[in-house]
């Protein structure tokens, strides 16, 4: 297991490299030029523009602009935005709120979701499971800023119930868009937990708990669940990972100055250096929600071992 | 041996009282069926036997006979739906365990007190029976902590001496282990301490060997007989098997399409056969008392239980197949006191073992 654990956290450093090389080559074939683009219609004068091209290093070749940025990232400097806020700065006012966005999300999916996929695969082929069906299908058809401006519509402007815009009212701001943001994955979940579920049913050793003299409830709040959980519990390690940086358009959508505002702001701006130190730090939650994902696998199934 | 004194605990069973005199089982007329989209299959047609103290019965059949249905039914451990027990009765030392459904009409298992308890059950691939995310040891421990609410601790030190009783070597250590780390003897040992640990009345084992290799075989059918002489439990053994049959049953029932064929004594069965079906899986495999020129398989498969045949579900493949076989069910012909055969010709058939 541990020797396990350091192949797969050494296995990170290409994964790094490999990521920010891309997300940097991406950036630099942007079209447009982020310097002229600063100053809108009005000229800048061509020494403004050298000088502001030396100072980013925009004057040189790509290969060297990118030996220079991950010289300072390994230093801990993220470098600047084109106004000289630094890139930290940035994830430092902006992860809060997305990591509570991306909590809350979790949580709605862990208790609904799966709730609702468990009793409906105890309840295969009734009311409640065509229910969960038919409901779950209608969401994972429906794109997510559909999703979010009906929300907004309905529950914002219609009902009153909550605010549609920005952060100021705190957590309670940020329920509506964690309903939308958890809405798709909610879906799958609700249906992975039920399939799982119905098909552990018919396992062998579900049969056996029974002939045990085992009260339903315990063959199947625990026989049955702990096999069923492992692929939902698995998905939901993903997906954690996904919804840190995954709220790009539901941040935009409820106006929230999350991770994804930020990212999405500065790729409109062109903002290189915040886009790839922002995606950077997202590829590495990835990574570490993936290693989680095995490290739980085994922890969750104990046939499955490290090597 | 267990001691000849039956406390009254021994008489309680749930809401019922059990009769002392009474048989262990009796399974009489039992009908089972599984209403699917395609139809109805009717999987057990009439199955009936007696199973007395410390006896072992063998239930013979190739599969799909409803050897296995009929059990899970015994049990109460039917899928329902599709499965229906849709007539019969099964008793066990006197308790009825079946009743009639308010609205259905199908028989309902009412007697959950009996499973694991007084009755319990070995199947066939403990690698699937056995749940793979716990160890061996919480899963036999679970009787204990569940039926006797004994401690986590005091459930575990039952299990180990469990897993000693049925010979797992070293059990102090393997009671932590997942079934997946075990052999396949080994693992089917677990099956049967789990399956023994609150000292049933009854075991039924459906094909408890037919996963291992042969000379496992032979020691989880010693340790099974072995195990019986201690307890004087009842033994029913579900298998396809003739060897396994040969070598620890006191009697046979052949099942064929859900349907009792024959049924007697071990000696009757395998030396005096009456039924055309019992004597073609006799001449179907090899054995070492009689010498044979060639196998000779039983020609046809078996029916389809969406639709049974009419008359004798047997006579498409039977050798002596008359025209009265095709229309009508032929009865159980009482031999002699043990043996009877439900075919209209047993006499000839006998006269040709």
């Amino acid at each position: 297991m541990g020797r396990y654990l350091i192949r797969r956290v050494l296995q990170f450093i290409p994964v790094f490299f490999g990521a920010t090389f891309l997300l940097f080559a991406l950036v630099f074939v942007m079209p447009g030029d982020p310097i002229r683009a600063l100053s809108g219609d009005k000229p800048l004068e061509p020494a403004v523009i050298e000088a502001l091209q030396e100072r980013y290093n925009l004057d040189k070749p790509f290969y060297q602009q990118y030996a220079i940025y991950i010289t300072n990232v390994m230093k801990g400097d993220f470098g600047t935005d084109f106004r000289g806020r630094p890139v930290s700065d940035i994830m430092k006012t902006s992860l809060p709120i997305t990591v509570r966005l991306a909590l809350l999300a979790f949580a709605f999916e862990v208790v609904i979701g799966l709730t609702a996929g468990v009793i409906a695969g105890v309840r295969k082929g009734k009311f409640f499971d065509s229910l969960v069906l038919i409901s779950t299908l209608i969401v994972i058809a429906i794109p997510i800023f559909v999703l979010g401006f009906m929300a907004q519509i309905v529950f914002g402007l219609k009902l009153g119930w909550f605010p549609i815009s920005g952060y100021r009212d705190g957590i309670y701001s940020l329920l509506l868009p964690a309903m939308v943001l958890a809405s798709l994955s909610l879906a799958y979940i609700a249906r992975l937990a039920r399939t799982s579920l119905v098909e552990n049913l018919r396992a062998d050793y579900v049969r056996t708990a029974k002939a045990k003299g085992l009260s339903t409830k315990r063959v199947i709040g625990i026989h049955t669940l702990r096999n069923s959980l492992i692929p939902v519990a698995t998905y939901l390690a993903v997906d954690l990972g996904a919804l840190m940086g995954g709220a790009i358009i539901t941040e935009t959508i409820f106006n929230l100055p999350g991770l994804g505002r930020a990212v999405f702001d500065a790729t409109r701006s062109q903002e290189g250096t915040v886009v790839i130190g922002i995606a950077t730090f997202l590829v590495i939650v990835y990574m570490i929600a993936n290693l989680l994902v095995d490290v739980l696998y085994g922890i969750l199934d104990p046939r499955i071992r490290y090597e | 041996m267990k001691t000849n004194v039956i406390s009254e605990a021994d008489l309680k069973l749930g809401r019922y009282r059990i009769d002392p005199e009474a048989p262990l089982l009796e399974v009489e007329d039992l009908h089972v069926e599984f209403r699917i989209e395609d139809g109805i299959v009717k999987a057990v047609n009439g199955l009936a036997y007696t199973l007395g103290k410390g006896e072992t019965l063998a239930v013979l059949g190739e599969s799909g006979s409803g050897k296995s249905v009929s059990h899970h039914a015994i049990m109460g451990i039917l899928d329902t739906p599709p499965g229906y027990v849709t007539k019969g009765s099964v008793k066990f030392r006197g308790v009825e365990l079946l009743a009639p459904h308010k609205k259905t009409g199908t028989l309902d298992h009412v007697v959950p007190e009996i499973r694991g308890t007084r009755v319990a059950m070995v199947f066939q691939d403990a690698l699937t029976a056995l749940n793979p995310v716990f160890t061996v040891g919480w899963q036999i421990g679970e009787m204990f902590r569940v039926h006797e609410g004994l401690s986590r601790k005091a459930a575990k030190q039952r299990a180990i001496e469990m897993m000693d009783r049925v010979k797992i070597p070293s059990a102090k250590e393997r009671v932590n282990s997942y079934p997946h780390e075990f052999s396949g003897g080994m693992r089917q040992r677990v099956m049967i301490a789990m399956a023994l640990s609150l000292d049933p009345e009854v075991i039924i084992a459906d094909e408890p060997t037919t996963a291992l290799d042969v000379t496992v075989q032979s020691q989880i059918m010693d340790l099974l007989k072995e195990l019986q002489q201690d307890t004087g439990m009842g033994l029913v053994l579900i298998t396809h098997d003739l060897a396994v049959v040969a070598e620890v049953a006191d009697s046979v029932v052949v099942m064929y399409a859900g349907r009792r064929m024959e049924k007697g004594g071990i000696e009757e069965i395998f030396h005096s056969a009456a039924h055309p079906y019992t004597l073609g899986l006799m001449k179907s495999i090899a054995r070492p008392d009689v010498h044979l020129e060639r196998l000779e398989p039983i020609m046809g498969s078996p029916p389809d239980l969406l639709d049974i045949p009419p008359g004798c579900p047997f006579h498409p493949r039977c050798e002596y197949v008359i025209d009265r076989c095709r229309v009508e069910i032929p009865e159980l012909y009482a031999i002699d006191e043990h043996h009877s055969s439900a075919c209209f010709r047993w006499q000839e058939v006998q006269i040709h073992v």
